[in-house]
């Protein structure tokens, strides 16, 4: 997958953890819960959705390094490069 | 409100009503499908089985809840939410100005977390049973108090709040236990009814099917039928049913309209086996319940009764009726589930709600589906496939029982429309 594909999919599963936001003006440096309703149980969702749909396990202590889209992307980038 | 005003003697109302029915989503389009002969049952698909019978609801989720909170929640939970936000608008109170910490919420639940745990288990089948796939939400969706939980959060109701478990007895137990609490002073309104999402689990329709207790029928619509010769099992239906309900005196002072006053109830067991209904104690849950209310058999003029379609089920609670009030009754009987189902949790609290317009309009709703009348269910005063109009209805009788039993029966009585009139 490519930064894109990787971006596109994080928005697919924030976008299903949280259908009543508006994700079209979300910015990449800027922390999601400072910009989205998401709290710590829709965070799990998203770990759990990394897990069920690409066969990602994010140990606890890589969590804060989901704090943003960018820095998501940047995490996910090496794992996800051969998908 | 008062403060605490509660004492054991203080009389209770009922002066909300919210309600998700599988044939109405409100009192006014549920009386008019009882009165019609409108059923909510049809064919559904459901994990294992495939096709069975089922009273499925068509309530606006969305009306109260967001997307993502009607995702995390429960449907027992969106059930609630929906059926207590429309009890609240039709009370007229102004809840911004109600002490939240003095509101309690009390629901009647069958079971409650069956259907989560289902779902979680055809999710880590997905995955070989890893359980790294079991997911995070599953405690606090199966938790026993979810549903009234849900309509804590979503009102910001800071009081009491839990779900009581009592079988298919449990809607009537709801209000009896909020009638119970604000005599106590406990709260000064009440959030009373109960739930069900039973629909939604395969395991209560296996259950049924193994014990030779789930109806079936080539019509859907005629597959509910108690009292009726060939009757041969449950629908299985889902629902909600919240009143709000407040002491008289409260509810007076802000000159509320009032739909009745809970004039006696009662709750029994049966203590003699885990399914098998027991005549002889629900006759002493309806004599019970008259007592409290100081009335005689005489005085009720529409008994609703539980009688869910099963072969035994249904002769053993008309020998209760015959017990306690003689075979030359005048009391008119009737049966709700004939129309919609047993909604569990929520049937007590749905069935006796379909009754309350009768202290105004003097019909009673029939029993549908009768084509030919059990002789062992024969009582005198059923009312069979078409209402009746009588002279007046003072009192209503409600019977409920459920599985390990357990009866109970609320006596409601009419009250003046208008509490200040």
């Amino acid at each position: 997958m490519t930064r894109d594909d990787i971006r596109a999919a994080i928005l697919s599963i924030i976008k299903d953890i949280a259908p009543d936001e508006d994700l079209g003006n979300l910015k990449g440096d800027v922390r999601l819960r400072d910009q989205i309703d998401l709290d710590s149980m829709d965070f799990l969702d998203i770990i759990m959705e990394l897990r069920k749909r690409y066969g990602v396990e994010v140990p606890e202590a890589d969590y804060q390094k989901l704090a943003t889209l960018d820095s998501t992307v940047e995490y996910l980038e090496p794992l996800l490069k051969s998908k | 409100m008062s403060d605490g005003g509660g004492t054991t003697a203080a009389r209770v109302v009922i002066t909300g009503i919210g309600l998700a029915a599988p044939n109405a989503n409100a009192l006014p389009a549920f009386r008019q499908a009882l009165l019609t002969g409108k059923s909510g049952v049809r064919r559904i698909t459901t994990r294992y089985m495939g096709e069975v019978l089922a009273g499925v609801c068509d309530f606006d989720e969305l009306k109260y809840q967001k997307k993502k909170e009607l995702r995390r929640g429960t449907r027992a939970g969106s059930a609630a939410i929906y059926c207590a936000n429309e009890a609240l608008a039709d009370s007229r109170i102004a809840f911004g100005t109600v002490d939240k910490s003095r509101v309690g919420v009390y629901l009647g639940v069958t079971e409650h977390g069956n259907v989560e745990t289902e779902n979680e288990i055809a999710v880590i089948k997905e995955y070989n049973y890893d359980v790294r796939f079991w997911s995070h939400h599953h405690n606090p969706r199966t938790v026993a108090n979810n549903p009234a939980g849900e309509v804590t959060l979503n009102l910001g109701i800071t009081g009491p709040h839990y779900t009581l478990g009592a079988a298919c007895a449990a809607g009537n137990i709801g209000i009896i236990h909020a009638a119970q609490m604000l005599r106590l002073g406990e709260v000064d309104l009440a959030f009373a009814g109960g739930v069900s999402e039973s629909i939604h689990t395969f395991g209560i329709f296996a259950s049924f099917k193994a014990q030779g207790a789930l109806a079936s029928h080539p019509d859907p619509t005629k597959a509910s039928r108690p009292f009726d010769r060939d009757r041969n099992g449950i629908v299985v239906s889902e629902g909600g049913c919240i009143y709000t309900m407040e002491r008289l005196q409260d509810a007076q002072a802000r000159g509320a309209r009032i739909y009745g006053e809970i004039a006696g109830y009662a709750i029994n067991s049966d203590a003699s086996d885990f399914v098998l209904p027991n005549a002889e104690r629900q006759a002493q849950c309806m004599a019970a319940a008259l007592r409290k209310a100081g009335i005689g058999p005489d005085d009720v003029d529409i008994l609703n009764t539980h009688a869910t379609g099963t072969k035994q089920g249904d002769i053993q609670e008309c020998q209760a009726i015959r017990a306690v009030f003689g075979s030359q009754a005048r009391v008119q009987i009737n049966n709700t589930k004939s129309f919609i189902g047993h909604a569990m949790g929520a049937a007590g609290a749905l069935e006796l709600t379909g009754n309350l317009p009768a202290f105004e309009d003097h019909i009673v709703h029939p029993t549908i589906n009768v084509e030919n009348l059990d002789p062992e269910c024969a009582l005198p005063g059923l009312v069979l496939n078409v209402p009746k109009r009588i002279d007046k209805v003072d009192y209503i009788l409600n019977n409920s029982s459920g599985m390990l039993g357990i009866n109970s029966v609320v006596v409601v009585k009419r009250c003046s429309r208008r509490s200040s009139s």
